[in-house]
């Protein structure tokens, strides 16, 4: 499927979760927040939450800021 | 003097009244010493896309010291939708809590980065229902710090002059006006420059500051970091110990009577 991630075009495999959206980005979710079309997917739900074709996801961490 | 109160924000307690940001260091370790020099309690940070293309950096968080209180902010958002969607990451990104501190910031345009007022306002509303607790930045008119604590946020946060700027506390009587209004702390959040710039707002009367530029761009940052927590707590206490009345001529300070070669004492 086909998928905007962090503003970019990314294809990624099907079916997949949050979880393993992380996984085949290699990313720990502990470090992470996951947005889903505008909504927030909390970390309980990230193994049930199946993404599909067209979705808007923006994955986000603390950086430095005043 | 008895001995001064904590800074309370939305229930938590902090002695110092310094917040300190952690963006624009050279280098973590910088940062960390920086933190530490300062005293402060809480350290602002920002939530931005995961850089997928440098995985296993070093993370911001592991350099943060222990037990800071993390202070999110909303920096670089121009629409108040972009900065509760921020917020409610922030939250997710936070770890315990169901009611977090934030750091709402709304601009206006990325070259003064003045505060959008109407946007600010109408994210606050927001954060307050779904249960922030909002520390809005905001300007220093007093007439939008009044709505932004009327919705229920639980400091206002006027700029002293724009953002990274450092040219200190341009409008002391703007401030003033706000801090005579509030009933909820005013923080001084932008502007600071130097340890002076510090002190001025303090001894006002404000209940803290939060300073990142400042810092984090001094030729060395972590002597900064240490100036800006003693002309806080000088001005903290300057304020407290209560400054005498300006006065446009001289008053002395040695007695005038008494002078070799003057009119002698009468009895």
């Amino acid at each position: 499927m086909r998928a905007t991630l962090n503003g970019e075009p990314i294809e990624l495999p099907e079916p997949l979760t949050v979880s393993g959206l992380l996984a085949h980005l290699g990313v720990r979710s502990e470090r992470v927040a996951v947005e889903r079309n505008g909504a927030v997917i909390k970390r309980a739900r990230h193994g049930e939450e199946q993404l599909a074709d067209g979705d808007v996801l923006e994955v986000v961490s603390f950086v430095g800021g005043g | 003097m008895a001995q001064d109160e904590s800074l309370v924000l939305a229930g938590r307690s902090f002695r110092s009244r310094l917040v300190v940001g952690t963006g624009r260091y050279r280098d973590f370790p910088t940062m960390q010493a920086a933190l530490v020099a300062s005293g402060a309690e809480m350290v602002t940070v920002a939530v931005r896309r995961l850089d997928l293309a440098a995985k296993g950096e070093a993370s911001l968080l592991h350099w943060i010291p222990q037990g800071m209180q993390l202070l999110p902010n909303t920096a670089g958002c121009f629409t108040a939708d972009d900065a509760v969607r921020t917020c409610r990451l922030a939250r997710e990104l936070q770890i315990g809590g169901e009611r977090p501190l934030v750091k709402l910031e709304v601009l206006s345009d990325p070259k003064t980065l003045l505060p959008d007022g109407e946007e600010t306002l109408a994210a606050a509303r927001i954060l307050v229902k779904e249960g922030f607790d909002v520390l809005p930045y905001t300007s220093d008119d007093p007439v939008l710090a009044r709505k932004l604590e009327d919705a229920g946020c639980a400091a206002v946060m006027p700029l002293g002059a724009p953002i990274g700027s450092g040219l200190g506390l341009r409008n002391p009587y703007a401030l003033q006006m706000i801090l005579e209004h509030a009933k909820v702390p005013v923080i001084v959040d932008a502007g600071v420059g130097t340890a002076s710039d510090a002190a001025i707002c303090m001894e006002l009367g404000v209940s803290g500051l939060l300073i990142n530029t400042a810092i984090a761009c001094a030729t060395d940052p972590v002597a900064m970091a240490t100036a800006m927590k003693l002309a806080t707590e000088a001005g903290r206490l300057a304020f407290r110990a209560g400054r005498i009345p300006r006065k446009l001529y001289g008053n002395a300070s040695s007695p005038l009577g008494g002078v070799i070669g003057g009119e002698p004492a009468r009895s």
